[in-house]
């Protein structure tokens, strides 16, 4: 089981998160990739100024939500 | 100092914890609690007192309310006894404004002869038969009749006070709802809330030496019209300055709430809401027969708790607000695993200040959690504007008839109309401080203004509707449409947990929001009824 942590602490609510948020999950349902990616929320991974943070298996990457598709395809896809 | 208190009651309550707070983190409370009445009042010269002793006497109980109180009381208000100053208590009696007049409407008003007069025609009230219904000093032309009540027992809507013996107030444990009312009222600062701000500070420091522990503040939405001071954004990096992780919306709790609440009002058909934990204590005190309509959600603060808890599970959680009940809620059963701690904006301030935190020079940080609706349930008529939003949002059809209870004497009206089934409401929200949380007797201040600023600061909430802030943990195709059903937080999009236990923590709020009521009705048990947490993400079936 693949883990992917999205921040949705106030910075990236802000910059953005529920879009990404609902973008994986919307990628994640098109991939039929449900058993294999656990989509889980938290408050705050201590990098504000690089958000939207999303953490795949313990690594925070920095993304905006326009990039959510090639961030999918690069990080997440090829992990599962 | 500028410090924006309403009374120097609260302001004498905050020099204290602000010493405390000092000491406390010099570890230097144990040897040196003694000291601070000294400190406090320095001279010779009496100031609020017949003399300096009797003052520092009664300080000397407030740095002991400061740091926890009596801990056999179980109750989390308690009055300190020589500070009462035995108000007269009177009730109804006539004033030498009485003119002797010869009309003597107030004999006419009066039902039970309790009005006499004499040789000059002034008029006296033989307080064996007088009942206090007030109806003499309602028709006296020179409003000459006036009501001596003490302002705590004229405080408590729900008469948990009465005096003792020594004239002293006593609080009626089996009735008193910890909704603070007569803490902010007393004049002398007799009746005080028991502070924990030494837990919250354990906790803070604690978390200090280990890196892997979190501590989330939660603030109500209501700290919106507090601090006026500072900008809400520096009152927030004052809060991570004392050492919190992270600051989360108690109002995004709130949205989850509502959007749970509107699913749930549609399915049973009648609700009481359950947010104000004043209030659900309240029904299961005087009205045990209504109990079983209260909602069975946790209120917004234990909810969001449940969730951060679910994300980060060694995390500590302090709630910041301004609700003395909250203090209660929080040793209840059901909310003990996710909340470890309440405090006041009153012991916030003097934490700040404790620390030398000046927040004015503070950056901003951002506060952006919640949705409009989450932030209005701040004040009354909050909670049932979200619960309609929330049944639009979800397209039910349902023929909401709310009743919004502003203080504990409407409650006490609509529950009573209820009980009995003459209530035409099918949604009762019950608020127990008057104007909602914004009214609670741990705000540092109550103004005219406070409630326009809370719809203000629910303006510029990023989210605008319930369903766009609850999005981020909860999928929008999850099936609460087509079966009605309460979907558990979390589920699908379930927080983070390292292990695969997350769908087994003691997670499932339990049915009863108080723990051992043994005349409470038996309410059949949400928990066990409830589906479990989804352990994983999945698409829509």
């Amino acid at each position: 089981m693949l883990e992917v942590a999205v921040c949705i602490g106030s910075s990236c609510h802000l910059k953005g998160s529920r879009l990404v948020v609902e973008g994986l999950q919307n990628l994640i349902a098109e991939h039929k990739l449900g058993d294999k990616i656990k989509l889980c929320g938290r408050f705050c991974m201590g990098n504000c100024q690089h958000g939207v943070c999303v953490a795949v298996q313990g690594t925070v990457h920095s993304v905006k939500p326009s990039e959510l598709e090639s961030f999918f395809a690069n990080e997440i896809a090829t992990r599962v | 100092m500028d410090r924006k208190f309403d009374t120097k009651v609260q302001y004498l309550k905050y020099q204290v914890l602000r010493e405390v707070v000092r000491l406390a983190y010099k570890d230097r409370l144990l040897e040196e609690a003694s000291t601070i009445p000294k400190r406090i009042v320095p001279g010779k010269v009496p100031t609020m007192r017949c003399c300096v002793f009797k003052e520092r006497a009664i300080l000397q109980e407030r740095v002991r309310m400061a740091s926890g109180g009596t801990s056999a009381n179980p109750n989390i208000i308690e009055v300190i006894d020589i500070a009462c100053d035995e108000c007269p208590v009177g009730g109804f009696e006539v004033t030498n404004a009485c003119r002797g007049c010869i009309a003597h409407r107030c004999e006419q008003a009066c039902r039970k002869g309790a009005i006499t007069f004499d040789q000059h025609q002034k008029a006296h009230i033989d307080k064996n038969k007088c009942v206090e219904c007030g109806m003499c000093a309602k028709v006296c032309p020179y409003n000459a009749i006036m009501n001596f009540r003490r302002p705590c027992e004229q405080a408590c809507m729900i008469k948990a006070i009465s005096m003792n013996e020594d004239k002293v107030a006593l609080i009626d444990e089996s009735k008193c709802v910890r909704c603070g009312a007569c803490v902010y009222m007393c004049p002398f600062g007799a009746i005080v809330d028991k502070s924990y701000i030494l837990n919250v500070i354990d906790i803070l420091r604690k978390a200090e030496k280990d890196p892997e522990v979190h501590v989330y503040a939660v603030v109500a939405p209501s700290i919106s019209g507090q601090f006026s001071y500072a900008k809400l954004g520096q009152v927030i990096a004052g809060i991570m300055k004392c050492g919190f992780f992270q600051v989360v919306e108690a109002a995004l709790g709130a949205d989850m709430v509502a959007y749970k609440e509107s699913a749930e009002l549609v399915e049973k058909g009648f609700l009481l809401s359950s947010c104000c934990p004043a209030f659900v204590d309240f029904v299961h005190k005087e009205f045990p027969t209504m109990v079983q309509h209260i909602s069975h959600n946790l209120s917004p603060q234990a909810t969001i708790a449940q969730y951060i808890k679910k994300t980060d599970p060694k995390c500590k959680i302090v709630f910041i607000g301004p609700c003395t009940a909250k203090k209660m809620e929080v040793q209840l059963e059901e909310v003990k695993p996710y909340v470890d701690a309440a405090m006041t904006f009153e012991e916030l301030q003097a934490l700040f200040d404790g620390l030398d935190i000046d927040i004015t020079t503070l950056p901003e940080e951002p506060l952006d959690n919640a949705s409009y609706y989450g932030r209005i349930f701040a004040r009354s008529g909050g909670l049932t504007d979200a619960v309609r939003e929330g049944i639009k949002e979800h397209g039910l059809e349902f023929d909401f008839k709310p009743i919004a209870c502003n203080g504990l004497a409407e409650c006490r009206k609509a529950l009573l109309l209820a009980s009995r089934g003459k209530l035409p409401n099918n949604f009762i929200e019950g608020m127990a401080c008057l104007g909602g949380c914004i009214g609670g007797a741990g705000c540092l201040t109550h103004g005219d203004k406070i409630a326009s600023n809370i719809d203000k600061y629910g303006k510029e909430a990023l989210e605008q509707t319930i369903s766009g802030a609850v999005s981020q943990y909860l999928s929008k195709d999850y099936p609460v449409k087509e079966n009605t059903e309460i979907p558990p937080s979390g589920a699908p999009f379930v927080p983070h947990a390292p292990t695969p236990e997350a769908s087994s923590s003691p997670a499932a709020p339990s049915a009863q929001p108080v723990p051992t009521p043994p005349a409470a009705a038996p309410a059949p048990p949400a928990a066990a009824s409830a589906p479990a947490p989804e352990p994983k993400a999945q698409p829509a079936p």
